[in-house]
């Protein structure tokens, strides 16, 4: 009988290799999947995490991965801070929604002036965007007691009820020969968010990523608030007793949170995605959770989980086109990275042992 | 804007397919959050269930058979998330949501073949001469047998609870986990039998979506049905009669907005669909003063070392 027995301390043999493990496990269940499927596994593992890095195609492929990343790491960054403390940000794609309605209203507002300051404006309308939808379940929180889980993902739908009414009304190019969806961002220079380095795929939400890895580190590491949110979701009771206000915690974490996403709204709606159509959405709000998870909640670790994420997405489209696997079959991917992870993390606080445990 | 056109009976009668399996979903989660689980994983387990019905139904040609084959599929897919709660000591919350993506993108794995074919229908009860009845016949005498099956299972469930000792173990696992552990329960066990049976029941509302409710199979056809389930637990503060109020409220407002479009209300479309998630929001804010009736353990990890 295998019973589990409580480490002291955390294992950081463990803490590192649980993430490693969770791939490995994820590599040998969706590739016994693909063969129920059909597929030859190897072939479409190959396809999908190798042929993006250094395949046939792989100069057009590895700009997509800092495209696709960059939104990935920018969410999951504010959720990480949200969930360390215990506080379950899963509205993260309203939000995102949101900051990308936000700002692209900005920036279409001033068409067809051309300035400079419009793509900064733009930026805060996005943050404000993501901030004031985030804002509604932590002031419902923190005035009702209400469960920020079920709002913010209610919201989720709302907002993309709002989004269809904006690309089909509002927002709707009035040259557009009566297609929905607005004008396309990436003709409009100012509002443009254009790669930095040609050919990268570097724009300004990459870089807005990386920010917010360093802003996060040194937050978590240094700041009061960050010890704060650990030892909120250590030890609440410990935390209240030091005299952290649980207030606070809920509005700033809700609050970021909000902001990071609507910003990586902006920036994708601004950027690689040019236009606000009715579902232009691909789901970077519930992918942001795993990779929140899978890089343990630390910010390094969701800089290499959101790479990670990116590659499976990439593969995913390769082995699409090229193998004809079905798109749902990567989320099957990533829900098994997840799942796994979880598991495998029980051995980070708890040791093994064979023969029943002690009595205390 | 021609209200004449919706017809009274036939919209109220329209409150039971809409609430049907948002019944189904809410009744048995709210077992498990009874026995202190809390299990997102609500809307996969409803997708799964759904297809799990569809190919059924479509490869037997018997829509029964459709919903025992959702009832295990939904039961089979909890029994991950009970592995990952109560064997792996994971985060409820995280695992949940795994398992809602997991459920549905293998749903749609598996439902790729099913697309564009339409199941076998199942006929509604004959009540015979009663059916007949000017008013109450439409309304409440002419649905299919799951209807009444929900209807009854609720009932089922709020007597188990209040009346028999199995019901009275399960809410002291929830309430307090490590008394009920001193007093020499298997918690485990018994969370996992709730868990399952959670599964069974969401599989079983999702079944009902994609073979009775719309009926046809596509991809993440529950569009968040499976959220306002875990929504309704909380509107109905773990009371499992009130989960037929809310349902029923919950399906009548699908119904009006349903309808309010097809009679060219001045609305847009969209602010009409987006008014059953908003006024799930105000129910929540409204009800959240009763959070206080939560199990007393939802959501914490039970581990029996100490």
């Amino acid at each position: 009988m295998i019973s589990l027995v409580k480490r002291p301390e955390p294992s950081r043999v463990f803490s590192l290799a649980a993430p490693l493990l969770a791939v490995l496990a994820t590599f040998v269940f969706g590739g016994l999947l693909f063969a129920a499927l059909g597929k030859d596994p190897f072939l479409a593992i190959r396809t999908i995490f190798w042929e993006p890095l250094f395949g046939e195609f792989a100069f057009y492929y590895r700009p997509q991965l800092l495209i696709k990343g960059a939104p990935l790491v920018l969410i999951a960054i504010g959720l990480s801070l949200g969930f360390k403390a215990g506080i379950w940000n899963i509205g993260a794609e309203g939000q995102y929604i949101m900051g990308a309605l936000f700002g692209a209203g900005a920036g279409l507002a001033f068409y067809p002036t051309q300035s400079v300051f419009i793509f900064p404006l733009m930026v805060l309308a996005g943050a404000f965007g993501g901030w004031i939808w985030a804002m509604i379940p932590a002031v419902l929180r923190v005035k009702f007691g209400t469960n920020e889980i079920l709002v913010s993902l209610m919201l989720v739908y709302v907002a993309e009820q709002f989004l269809a009414s904006m690309s089909l009304g509002l927002l709707k190019n009035p040259e557009g020969f009566g297609f929905p969806g607005s004008r396309n961002l990436q003709q409009y220079a100012s509002a443009h968010n254009a790669e930095l380095i040609a050919g990268t795929g570097m724009h300004w939400g990459v870089v807005a990523a990386l920010i917010a890895v360093i802003f996060a580190y040194v937050l978590l590491a240094r700041h009061r608030l960050g010890f704060a949110i650990r030892v909120t979701g250590d030890a609440p009771r410990a935390a209240r007793f030091s005299g952290v206000n649980p207030t606070r915690l809920v509005l700033f974490c809700l609050g970021t949170s909000g902001l990071l996403a609507g910003l990586a709204g902006m920036f994708e709606v601004a950027g690689p995605s040019g236009q606000v159509t009715i579902d232009f959405n691909v789901g970077y709000g519930f992918t942001a959770i795993i990779v929140a998870f899978l890089g343990r909640l630390h910010p390094v670790g969701i800089l290499l989980a959101g790479g990670l994420m990116a590659l499976t997405y990439i593969g995913g489209d390769i082995a699409q086109s090229k193998l004809g696997l079905p798109a749902a079959a990567i989320q099957v991917f990533q829900g098994m990275l997840l799942f796994f992870l979880l598991a495998f993390d029980l051995f980070t606080n708890y040791r093994p042992r064979i023969g029943r445990a002690e009595v205390a | 804007m021609d209200l004449s056109s919706i017809n009274p009976l036939l919209f109220i009668a329209g409150f039971f397919v809409a609430a049907t399996p948002l019944i189904f979903a809410a009744i048995g989660e709210l077992v498990a959050e009874r026995a202190g689980v809390l299990n997102l994983g609500v809307e996969g387990m409803m997708i799964m269930g759904a297809i799990c019905s569809f190919a059924t139904a479509v490869e037997t040609g018997s829509p029964l058979l459709g919903f025992v084959a959702a009832a295990v599929g939904g039961a089979v897919l909890s029994l991950l998330f009970a592995f990952l709660t109560q064997i792996m000591l994971a985060n409820q919350v995280a695992s949940g949501l795994s398992l809602t993506l997991f459920g549905l993108g293998f749903s749609a794995l598996l439902g790729q073949n099913y697309i564009g074919i339409k199941p076998p229908r199942l006929g509604d009860v004959d009540f015979g001469p009663l059916g007949d009845i000017p008013v109450i016949g439409p309304i409440l005498l002419s649905h299919d047998i799951i209807v009444y099956l929900g209807i009854a299972l609720v009932f089922g469930v709020w007597a188990v609870l209040k009346f028999t000792r199995a019901g009275l173990v399960l809410r002291a696992v929830g309430e307090n986990h490590d008394a009920a552990h001193a007093l020499g329960y298997k918690v485990v066990r018994i969370r996992t039998l709730a868990i399952m049976f959670g599964g069974a029941c969401a599989g079983v509302g999702g079944a009902y979506i994609s073979l009775i409710r719309v009926p046809q199979w596509t991809e993440g056809m529950t569009a968040g049905v499976g959220w306002i389930a875990l929504a309704l637990v909380v509107f109905a503060s773990w009371r499992p009669l009130r989960v037929l109020l809310g349902a029923y409220l919950f399906g009548g407002l699908v119904q009006l907005q349903l309808n309010l479009q097809g009679v060219g209300v001045a609305i847009p479309v969209e602010y009409l669909a987006m008014s059953p998630y908003v006024i799930t929001i105000v129910v929540l804010v409204v009800l959240s003063r009763d959070a206080n009736r939560a199990p007393g353990s939802l959501g914490r990890i039970f581990h029996a070392s100490q």
